[in-house]
């Protein structure tokens, strides 16, 4: 197999690359290990679109994130990607050291150019967000920032890739780089080679391991955990705005924020740890979250009962604290986009243009002209909740898949999620179905709909339902058929718990 | 949208739907209409191979499958229409309920009462925030038994169960007689949650261990699950350090509660209690909304499905008295109050002025386990209408009696239920 460009990773920076180099005839295949796009720091993040009010403008995160903000709404009306832009943010404050954070910060968001930013006081906090915690003294509002779905996004930019004739091979893991004459000439996967005559990195977490390949790096990549907790829909209407806490040195502040279907969101610590796969969350930061931040902004949100689940996003910070977008320094041909952490979900289209510029200075003898059929966006799945009883009626009665509803949580019907497993980026296990189509995110969790997933899934896709898995590789959800178990031949183990 | 009219719309063809349904129909109501979200009736009971059914209400004993067919066969012998694989999204103020199912679309029924029978759904991994990593082979109990049961499929070899709620406990038994290692069960309480004979019948004679006071403190494994860690937790169910022990297994499953599904209730209106999580009713199952009625699992989570029935038959009657202009015309609301032994009381309120039944069902649930009780029954002049005694009560048994309607004047105010240590004598 060859190709003109290789992108390694199927994140949001994987898929904006795709997307942005598909409108010109160039060969594209993008590579990615898992089984789905949008798996790693692309999925479990805080689903915002940072206005960039907050960050400094003269870091390389800082240009790119103000320079997307001019162009997302336009991607994803193209794209069809819900998106609320602007929705506006909140910083709440309830120190007088806090409200002297919020002059910094808003004099960094008027030289970041974001205009209509006002410090409120009490009473005017108060007003906008009824339901903070009494004793929160100090705001910082700033009207820009806004909310995304990271799946459907991620998703949506790899459509359109693919639409416009690019290839995305799922499960296949880049095991080494091919170099010759100190230039790059392919990979070598799990699946066999693939020649390239460019080499993009968009490994997310596993940015270092994939540049070291190359040749020797400056950087490392880091991971930097951060928790999270995902309410019940029935609070979504506890706040407004997208709420920061003060701001700390890790991160922009912990928040608090409605995500694109309702629910909200709430986190994120920030830790740093050694191993890219520990995605564990634990009893001590998720108590840690709750009390200084969750219960501290909105008292009425519980520890437990109405949360719907907790997560572990990793954010793939570099050793150099910024994004890294370069060329390799000894080899030709391979392009660097490592070191994404926030605002990644936001810059990537900013990241996805600055690669283009890239590639075009490797002088490659790439054809950069225009495709003839290129398609800027892409037919958006049926989503019934979006549509009129009427609409949904004539829907049904083409296809009747769309009045069975499969997950009664979230109300999705047969047909949107067969429509799922058949789309460009095929969703082909439990957990890319509930990230294309809410089916088992509702309060149930999948557990009515569970089997009934697992069955579309084993139908659709031609495998035995001991075949179907969680999340890709071996994680299977179901072991053995009825009686198999105790028909096996020779002794088993039944030992007891002992304590 | 297509148009339907009903006299009564009963959401639910579970046991309770059936029930009610039934119930109507023999008080009179013509034009009944069950909405059922499955292609099929009976609810849960046709995951519910296991027998233990009907006992009270039948006296004998039976299967899920088998108790639900006694009202599907009945069922199909009366003019009831049913719609299955049908989803009520919506139930509108003004007396309609919008649904959809593959064959009608989106459809519009128009009715003059409804019945509240959705059931209810099982408190996930999420809602109770176990720490850890979020690998494949972690479901609830009444899932793995959707597996085992209606498909054929098991959900593992090695097998952990959280919680002592019933189906976990049924689970337990029901994988070990597939060859499965049921490991053992963990509980947060001091005492299992589920029924006694279900402990008996499904841990105790299978040798599987109950482990009180234990809660599991962290999921390891990033595909699929590889163990759990154990801990003792003290007395406000916190982990007790040091008491940490790691058990291997493939499967973890949770039986930690069941919550009534009232989404549609709630978007209509219906006040709710906040101890059930489901509507505030009277003794004749009517909500805050004059034309809605609720019970079964909807209303508070039964551990008898005989008791379902019985409540069913309450509001199907009550329904059919409503449609059929019966009712008394004047109510005298009664508030039945409890004491703090006691965690919640159905009904919440009785009309003083109903003379439809001799007695009033009531259904309760204690806090705590407790022995050699005496349950207390005061009006508002702090007049005893009932002294009963109770030898054991425990949370996961509902404790039920019955109150004769004349002990209800049109004076009581309010009527106070309270649970307490028998005294010596």
């Amino acid at each position: 197999m060859k190709t003109d460009v290789l992108i390694i990773g199927g994140g949001v920076i994987g898929a904006s690359v795709a997307h942005q180099l598909a409108r010109y005839n160039l060969d594209i295949i993008l590579v990615e290990k898992a089984s789905d796009v949008c798996m790693g720091t692309s999925k479990a993040n805080s689903a915002m679109i940072h206005s960039g009010f907050n960050i400094d403008g003269g870091t390389l995160k800082g240009q790119l994130v103000l320079a997307a903000n001019k162009v997302i709404k336009q991607l994803c009306q193209d794209l069809k990607v819900d998106l609320v832009k602007p929705l506006g943010s909140i910083t709440v404050g309830f120190e007088e050291t806090d409200l002297e954070k919020m002059k910094k910060t808003m004099e960094n968001g008027i030289k970041n150019g974001i205009q209509g930013m006002k410090l409120l006081n009490q009473t005017e906090l108060h007003e906008m967000e009824p339901h903070l915690n009494p004793d929160a003294k100090y705001g910082l509002f700033e009207p820009e920032t806004g909310i995304i779905n990271p799946f459907e996004y991620t998703v949506a930019l790899a459509e359109n890739a693919v639409i416009n004739g690019a290839k995305v091979l799922l499960d296949t893991e880049v095991l080494d780089i091919i170099i010759e004459n100190k230039t790059v000439t392919g990979v070598k996967t799990n699946k066999g080679d693939i020649a390239a005559k460019i080499i993009i990195n968009a490994a997310g977490l596993y940015a270092d391991k994939i540049a070291a390949m190359v040749e020797d790096i400056d950087f490392e990549i880091k991971p930097r955990k951060g928790q999270y907790f995902l309410y019940d829909k029935k609070w979504r209407d506890i706040l407004t705005y997208t709420i920061y806490s003060a701001l700390t040195k890790v991160s922009k502040g912990m928040i608090v924020v409605p995500t694109i279907d309702g629910n909200i969101l709430a986190g994120s610590n920030a830790e740093a740890v050694e191993d890219k796969t520990d995605l564990r969350t634990t009893a001590q930061s998720l108590d840690q979250i709750y009390t200084s931040t969750i219960s501290n902004l909105f008292p009425e949100l519980p520890r437990m009962g109405d949360v719907i689940t907790t997560f572990t996003g990793l954010r793939a910070s570099s050793t150099n604290e910024d994004f890294i977008i370069e060329s390799a320094k000894t080899v030709k041909g391979f392009i660097n986009a490592a070191g994404i952490q926030s605002p990644g979900l936001t810059s990537a289209p900013a990241i996805a243009a600055m690669i283009e510029g890239l590639v075009r200075a490797e002088n490659m003898d790439l054809d950069f002209s225009p495709k003839a059929n290129y398609e800027k966006g892409r037919q958006a799945p049926v989503l019934l909740s979006d549509l009129s009883y009427e609409e949904r009626t004539a829907l049904i009665e083409e296809n009747p898949d769309y009045g069975e509803i499969i997950c009664r949580c979230e109300s999705i019907s047969k047909g949107e999620i067969m429509d799922a497993i058949h789309r460009p980026i095929p969703a082909t296990n439990m957990d890319a179905i509930k990230r294309r189509v809410r089916a088992g995110m509702g309060r149930c969790q999948g557990g009515f709909c569970g089997p009934k997933v697992l069955g579309i899934l084993s139908k659709e896709l031609g495998i035995s339902p001991l075949e179907v898995t969680q999340k890709g590789n071996a994680s299977f959800v179901l072991t053995s058929k009825n009686k198999e178990l105790s028909l096996e031949e020779g002794d088993r183990n039944y030992e007891k718990i002992r304590v | 949208m297509k148009k339907l009219e009903y006299d009564l719309v009963i959401i639910g063809g579970g046991p309770a739907g059936l029930a009610a349904a039934l119930e109507a129909k023999r008080d009179g109501v013509s034009k009944i209409l069950i909405c059922e979200r499955a292609p099929y009736l009976g609810g849960i009971l046709n995951q519910c191979i296991h027998n233990g059914f009907g006992l009270q209400y039948f006296k004998e004993e039976l299967t899920g499958p088998e108790y639900a067919s006694r009202f599907i066969e009945e069922l199909e012998n009366s003019d009831i229409d049913v719609k299955l694989g049908t989803m009520v999204m919506e139930i509108m103020a003004d007396k309609k309920v919008i649904a959809v199912n593959r064959e009608d679309g989106m459809f519009q029924i128009d009715t003059k009462a409804l019945i509240l029978a959705m059931g209810c759904r099982e408190r996930t991994r999420g809602a109770i925030t176990i720490p850890g990593s979020r690998p494949a082979g972690i479901m609830t109990a009444g899932t793995a038994q959707s597996y085992v049961n209606l498909e054929g499929y098991l959900p593992g070899k090695e097998v952990v169960i959280l919680g002592s709620g019933d189906i976990g406990l049924i689970m337990a038994r029901r994988l070990t007689l597939e060859g499965v290692n049921v490991k053992g069960v963990i509980e947060l309480m001091p005492y299992s949650t589920g029924l006694i004979r279900n402990k008996v019948q499904c841990l105790d004679d299978f040798g599987i261990p109950l482990l009180l006071s234990h809660s599991i403190t962290e999921v390891h494994g990033n595909e699929r699950l590889e163990g759990v860690t154990i801990a003792e937790v003290d007395k406000s169910f916190k982990p007790i350090e040091g008491t940490e022990h790691y058990v291997s297994c493939d499967t973890l499953l949770l039986s930690v509660g069941l919550i009534p599904e009232n989404e549609l209730s709630n978007n209509l209106g219906c006040e709710m209690d906040k101890v059930t999580r489901g509507p505030v009713v009277n003794e004749k199952r009517i909500t805050n909304i004059p034309w809605v009625f609720a019970c079964g699992n909807v209303l508070h989570v039964h551990d008898l499905v005989d008791n379902v029935t019985q409540e069913a038959e309450i509001a199907g009657k009550a329904a059919a008295a409503f449609i059929n202009n019966k009712t008394n015309e004047e109510e005298k609301d009664v508030i039945i109050t409890h004491d703090k032994n006691i965690g919640y009381v159905v009904p919440q309120h009785i009309d003083a002025l109903n003379n439809q039944e001799q007695t009033i069902k009531f259904f309760l649930r204690v806090r705590n386990p407790d022995e050699d009780v005496r349950l207390i029954v005061k009006d508002n002049f702090n007049k005893t209408l009932l002294n009963l005694k109770k030898t054991i009560v425990e949370p996961g048994t509902m404790v039920t009696f019955n109150l004769p309607r004349e002990f209800v004047t049109k004076d009581t105010s309010s009527i106070d239920i309270s649970i307490s240590k028998e005294q010596a004598q």
